[in-house]
């Protein structure tokens, strides 16, 4: 099984095209191809952590081959630690989401042509290894993106899909420049060329002097590079105070892009931080860790929580509370103790399979009463007790209940954060009851009190719905009992990354 | 001595695998009943539904006995059960398993949690019987009894964190139990809300707790290695002040708010909105003294912390006294016996401040009884008036209901600290040790909140049982006993109530302090730092006079609250008015209305964050988020003028040439359609292409 990881981002390209290939008005029998092409990548991911080497730090399942020789541009797929559990993500949500797009119903052929294709997207940008194929896994993820939410969103959907792109693409801009700087700078000494290849650049003794000590703008030429990368990612994840596409995109987006966008694509942000910022600039990233990392971190945790606090728009609640969740992943990475680093990992894991429950649930209601007005409903438990019961599921996790899945990622982050910085780890715990405040307070309104009589028909989620709900319920009690089966899978990687940043502190 | 103590160490844990089924069994009858009761009730009956519910308690009460009579077997150094069950968080130098442990303090614990936790189980399948979601309501009392035999059990403080907010997931969802009612819905939420104020506390004591051991080259949270280790505390600073104490106040914060103490206190009395057999187990018997059983698991470290000490012993000496006036002026039965818990737990507290770790533990189950059986008896009394709680529509209820009034009777008697019943040695020890370690001030304060419960303990019955009854007609008619499903746990509520107090009879009383000497494995290697810990239990048990005179001291003060009570409610010799009207009704209106603390929170802490909520929102609308919009704007403006410039300079001078260039200008019109896509991919390819051109 060389070529897993090859297989797993093909197949869905191969899916898009064959469902454009099928006839028109058979929408069902698309839908189910699609089931059928994001079974295979599911299939294999189980394979892959089952046969996922825990105990080595290194590139596991490598596959390499030439792609366009005279740049030296390679293609070059493996996984480690860092990806694996986000290949997991990826395979796992993209399978699910087809099941929460089964009621789309303009279009059909495109929009589950383009959502494999965006599936191809985000599993070939936690492969890749070589910085270019990188980029245009992450290019490639963008256009499907801005179709899926300019054609399939909410009223404004032309606009957030415009803002996403525009503001994605600023970040593609800068990430650019900076895998090009990266790359003249560094030489394989196995071929003497300049190269792509991550690993390659990973070796600080393969970076030309100027990459190491050069001065442009009056900066350092590492801390410029750096910033670029980062304000790529940041904007991705998104960090304040580039967050503001986040709320828009979300609203505007269909269910199941949502969660796709909530799951996995803010992840990107991280996990290019990781991958790149820290494997290849670790000395930077010791210099700009606390502001750029742990202070930003803290903001987007209580800045977040705070704004989620005061939004009227269901939806919008769980957006700004995925840019609060997704601070502890920055505070957590940016705090170079194991616990630290392994919370922040965890914690894109958990979060992408607690704030997935949390879109699919607002999706629930958006489909039946057609707005998701917090105050516009209330008393809902009574006439959805399983609804209910899976909304208290995900809203307990969302506010780290321990037992729960975000409990374990959260407690680590602050645990590890606190060795570094502890008066910005006292900051960021105080967004314990701020959570608290905004979940509770949503769920009261929505779901506890006085029956609205105009709900009093509305319909019980349905076997479909279960269907999608009922696994992501399942693994968030599952790992807040053993996470040891995701911290086991990433375990040697990420201390072996935190070791060598930690080198430099 | 650190070493042989770790040889000790070593030897004292016995390994056994029963333990966990303790937790375990409540667990898997609340999954059980959570996920298939509906099922059940409909087609197996209620019945199934309270036998599954109350055998898992009951069979973990038999397992906690087996528990304990194993450990009474033990030398009393090896006193420790140990259950591994499998490895939990093992990141770095963290490691922590589910592994729960029963020593001779969590022996106690899950005694009263099983066995009064049982009782009331079997209570509620009376008390809830016409309730239409009885499989919730026992779905979720099995969870919050696994929830809290883990907060007792686990063998570390992460376990122990799982199980302490597990209480307070079940205290939400009970206390919210009938949701419909938005006023019960709101209390659910602000338990659970206030409590994360402590948590937050908790939180940040954990993670100091674990780094500074780390420091002395020992990390962990397991609670037999910081009894361990903590001592190697002393003289570490954190933030320029000595680290024990900045831990130590930190839990404290956590045990305010689960313990109801000033200033979280605020959460309980609304909590009496949930069932009332929840009110009885949760809010007085057992989750509500999770702050005191915590403090007493890390007593070492409490031990090392004199100032914390003092202020656990001054904050549980103001609230005792703070709760105890508001109690005297509730109507509400089960609002007046709310106060008194906070009111109690604040002389658990005074007891815990002063170092007498062993007499709060032990007010901490002579309390589970008898306020246990108060609040069952008020959910006798309030089951047979037709769900009323005022108790000016009451009166003269012990002839129709003579088991709830006996009981009540004899629970009050213990809770007013009437010899020789349980309350009257539990709250008289503290009161010694308070001032015989030096705390007189708190012992005076504390004397007074005594007096004071006697008042409103002795008027709650008055108005319930004596006197006339001043029901509606229809209410009268149906008056009546309640079934032997309840009865039957009050008399034995009542008679653990009577007798429990025996089990600690002081030295002074010529008894052999044994629920002391049984703690003692637990509680006293931390070396007591208030003067009466140490001289109680140790050495030759010298009794001095004073302690008999305050013994005096307080059955007089106690027999006066009654006095007062007996003459304002019984006899009518003396008239509450009086009190009520002086100085123009204000004083009585303040406390009435519980001195307006929630209204002070309410317009400070609640408002301040709702308005920080909104300005954030607002900023980031229109600040941050105006300034990305901004910057599109500028963008597109520049883009336009580059347009215009393109079309009346550039072409207008292209024109004038050849046909090949004014073709070109026409491509490049083309490019400038306001597709802005169109813009940033021109300009990605440029800056590819002049990369690209560096090359060569």
């Amino acid at each position: 099984m060389d070529n897993i990881l090859t297989l797993m981002t093909f197949i869905p390209i191969f899916g898009a095209a064959l469902i454009l290939c099928l006839p028109r008005d058979r929408d069902n029998l698309v839908r189910w191809v699609a089931v059928g092409v994001t079974a295979v990548p599911l299939v294999l991911a189980c394979w892959l952590f089952f046969n996922f080497d825990r105990s080595t730090a290194g590139f596991q399942f490598l596959q390499r081959g030439q792609w366009i020789p005279s740049f030296n541009i390679q293609y070059i797929v493996g996984v480690d630690g860092v990806s694996i559990t986000m290949v997991l993500l990826t395979a796992f949500l993209s399978f699910l989401c087809i099941f929460a797009s089964w009621g789309i119903t303009k279009a059909v052929k495109a929009y589950f042509a383009l959502f494999l294709l965006l599936d191809a997207g985000m599993m070939g940008v936690f492969v890749s290894l070589d910085f270019f194929l990188f980029f245009v896994f992450w290019e490639v993820m963008l256009l499907p993106m801005y179709f899926l939410i300019g054609i399939w969103g909410g009223p404004r959907k032309e606009y957030a899909a415009i803002k996403f792109f525009l503001y994605t693409l600023l970040g593609s801009a800068l990430m650019l420049i900076s895998i090009l700087a990266l790359y003249f700078n560094t030489t394989d000494p196995a071929t003497g060329q300049h190269t792509f290849d991550m690993m390659v650049m990973m070796d600080q003794a393969n970076h030309s002097e100027w990459l190491r000590n050069g001065i442009i703008f009056g900066q350092s030429v590492p801390l410029v590079i750096w910033m670029a990368l980062f304000i790529g990612f940041a904007i991705k994840i998104p960090a304040f105070p580039f967050h503001t596409w986040l709320p828009d995109a979300h609203v505007e987006a269909p269910t199941a892009i949502s969660v796709i966008l909530a799951g996995v694509l803010l992840k990107m942000g991280t996990y290019g931080i990781l991958r790149i910022n820290f494997a290849i600039l670790p000395e930077a990233t010791a210099t700009l860790a606390f502001w750029c990392l742990a202070a930003v971190g803290v903001v987007n945790i209580v800045y977040g929580a705070l704004c989620a606090m005061a939004q009227s728009d269901l939806k919008k609640l769980v957006a700004y509370s995925s840019v609060s969740h997704m601070g502890y992943v920055m505070l957590g990475m940016a705090s170079f103790t194991q616990q630290g680093i392994n919370g922040a990992v965890l914690q894109m894991f958990n979060h992408g399979t607690v704030t997935a429950m949390l879109f699919l649930l607002v999706g629930v209601i958006y489909d039946r009463a057609h707005h998701r007005n917090i105050d516009g409903f209330g008393g809902l438990a009574s006439v959805m007790p399983v609804y209910t019961g899976f909304v208290a599921v995900a809203f307990f996790a969302a506010l780290g209940l321990p037992g729960l899945s975000a409990f374990i990622s959260e407690a680590l982050v602050l645990l590890g954060s606190w060795q570094a910085n502890p008066r910005l780890t006292m900051v960021a715990a105080l967004a314990v009851i701020l959570s608290a405040g905004y979940m509770l307070w949503a769920l009261q309104r929505i779901w506890l009190g006085k029956l609205n009589e105009k709900y009093a028909n509305i319909e019980e989620v349905n076997r479909r719905e279960i269907f999608t709900l009922a696994p992501l319920a399942a693994l968030v009690v599952y790992l807040g009992i053993y996470p040891t089966a995701v911290l086991d899978l990433m375990g040697a990687s990420l201390n072996s990354l935190n070791g060598v940043v930690s080198k430099f502190l | 001595m650190q070493d042989t103590a770790h040889a000790a160490h070593q030897a004292a844990i016995h390994t056994v695998s029963y333990l966990r089924w303790i937790p375990l069994l409540p667990l898997i009858g609340a999954a059980i009943n959570g996920l298939g009761g509906a099922w059940i009730q409909k087609h197996l009956g209620k019945k199934v539904i309270g036998g599954i519910a109350c055998a898992m308690p009951l069979l973990g009460f038999l397992l906690s006995l087996r528990a304990f009579f194993q450990l009474a077997g033990l030398d009393p150094a090896e006193r420790t059960l140990l259950d591994t069950m499998f490895p939990w968080i093992h990141v770095g130098n963290l490691n922590v398993d589910v592994a729960f442990q029963v020593d001779p303090l969590t022996a106690v614990m899950i005694l009263i949690i099983t066995g009064v936790g049982g009782l009331i189980h079997i209570y509620s399948t009376g008390y809830m019987h016409d309730e239409p979601a009885y499989w919730r309501y026992f779905a979720y009392l099995n969870l919050f009894t696994f929830a809290m035999l883990t907060l007792v059990m686990g063998d570390n403080l992460l376990i122990m964190f799982v199980g302490w907010e597990g209480v307070g997931l079940c205290s939400y969802a009970l206390i919210g139990f009938w949701y419909s009612e938005w006023a019960n819905a709101s209390a659910g939420s602000k338990a659970f809300i206030v409590n994360r104020v402590g948590d937050f506390g908790f939180m940040c004591a954990t993670f100091l707790l674990f780094w500074s051991l780390a420091d002395v080259g020992h990390p962990t949270l397991l609670f037999r290695e910081i009894a361990e280790y903590g001592p190697l505390l002393e003289g570490h600073m954190f933030w320029g002040v000595s680290t024990v104490t900045l831990i130590t106040m930190l839990m404290f914060v956590g045990a305010t708010g689960k313990s109801a103490q000033i200033p979280l206190y605020v959460w309980l009395p609304d909590a009496m909105a949930g069932p009332t057999p929840v009110s009885a187990l949760i809010h007085a018997a057992t989750m509500v003294t999770a702050g005191v059983y915590m403090i007493a698991r890390l007593n070492v470290l409490f031990g090392m912390a004199p100032a914390t000490g003092a202020v656990i012993a001054t904050v549980g000496a103001a609230t005792a006294f703070f709760a105890a006036t508001i109690g005297t002026t509730q109507f509400d039965i089960k609002k007046v016996l709310a106060y008194s818990t906070v009111s109690q737990l604040g002389f658990m507290f005074i007891a815990m401040g002063v170092g007498a770790y062993a007499t709060g533990v032990f007010h901490l189950m002579t309390h589970a009884f008898f306020k246990a059986c108060l609040f069952l008896g008020s959910g006798s009394v309030i089951h047979a008036m037709h769900h009323e709680q005022d108790m000016r529509k009451m009166g003269g209820l012990k002839k129709w209901m003579p088991y709830t009034y006996a009981t009540y009777l004899i629970s009050t008697l213990a809770i007013a600290g009437i010899p020789p019943f349980s309350g009257f040695f539990s709250k008289d020890e503290i009161l010694w040790k308070a001032f015989s370690s030096g705390h007189q001030f708190v012992w005076f304060v504390a004397v007074c909140a005594a007096a004071l419960t006697a008042f409103y303990m002795f008027r709650s019955v008055y108005m319930t049982f004596d006197g006339e009854n001043r029901s509606d007609e229809h209410t009268r008619e149906h008056l009546h006993e309640s079934p032997f499903s309840m009865t039957v746990p009050l008399m034995v509520l009542a008679s653990l109530a009577a007798l429990a107090g025996f089990l600690n009879v002081p030295h002074a009383l010529f008894g052999d302090a044994r629920f002391d000497a049984w703690l003692a494995p637990v509680l006293e290697h931390g070396g007591g730092h208030a003067g009466g810990h140490g001289d109680a239990h140790g050495g030759g048990h010298h009794v001095e006079v004073i302690e008999y005179v305050l013994m005096v001291l307080s059955i007089a003060v106690a027999a006066a609250g009654i006095f007062v009570a007996r003459a304002m409610y019984k006899t009518g010799s003396m008239s509450p008015d009086r009190l009520t009207g002086l100085a123009g009704g204000k004083p009585y209106r303040t406390v009435f209305n519980k001195y307006y603390v929630d209204e002070f929170y309410d317009a400070t802490v609640i408002r301040g964050t709702l308005a920080l909520t909104r300005v954030s929102a607002w900023f980031d609308t229109n600040i941050v988020d105006g300034i990305v919009n901004g910057a599109a704007w500028v963008v597109r403006m520049a883009s336009a003028f580059n347009g215009l410039v393109d079309r009346y300079v550039v072409d207008g001078a292209v024109n004038g040439v050849a046909t090949v260039t004014s073709l070109v200008g026409g491509r490049v019109r083309r490019l400038q359609t306001g597709n802005i896509n169109a813009y940033l991919y021109v300009a990605v390819i440029a800056v590819v292409g002049m990369m690209v051109a560096r090359m060569w």
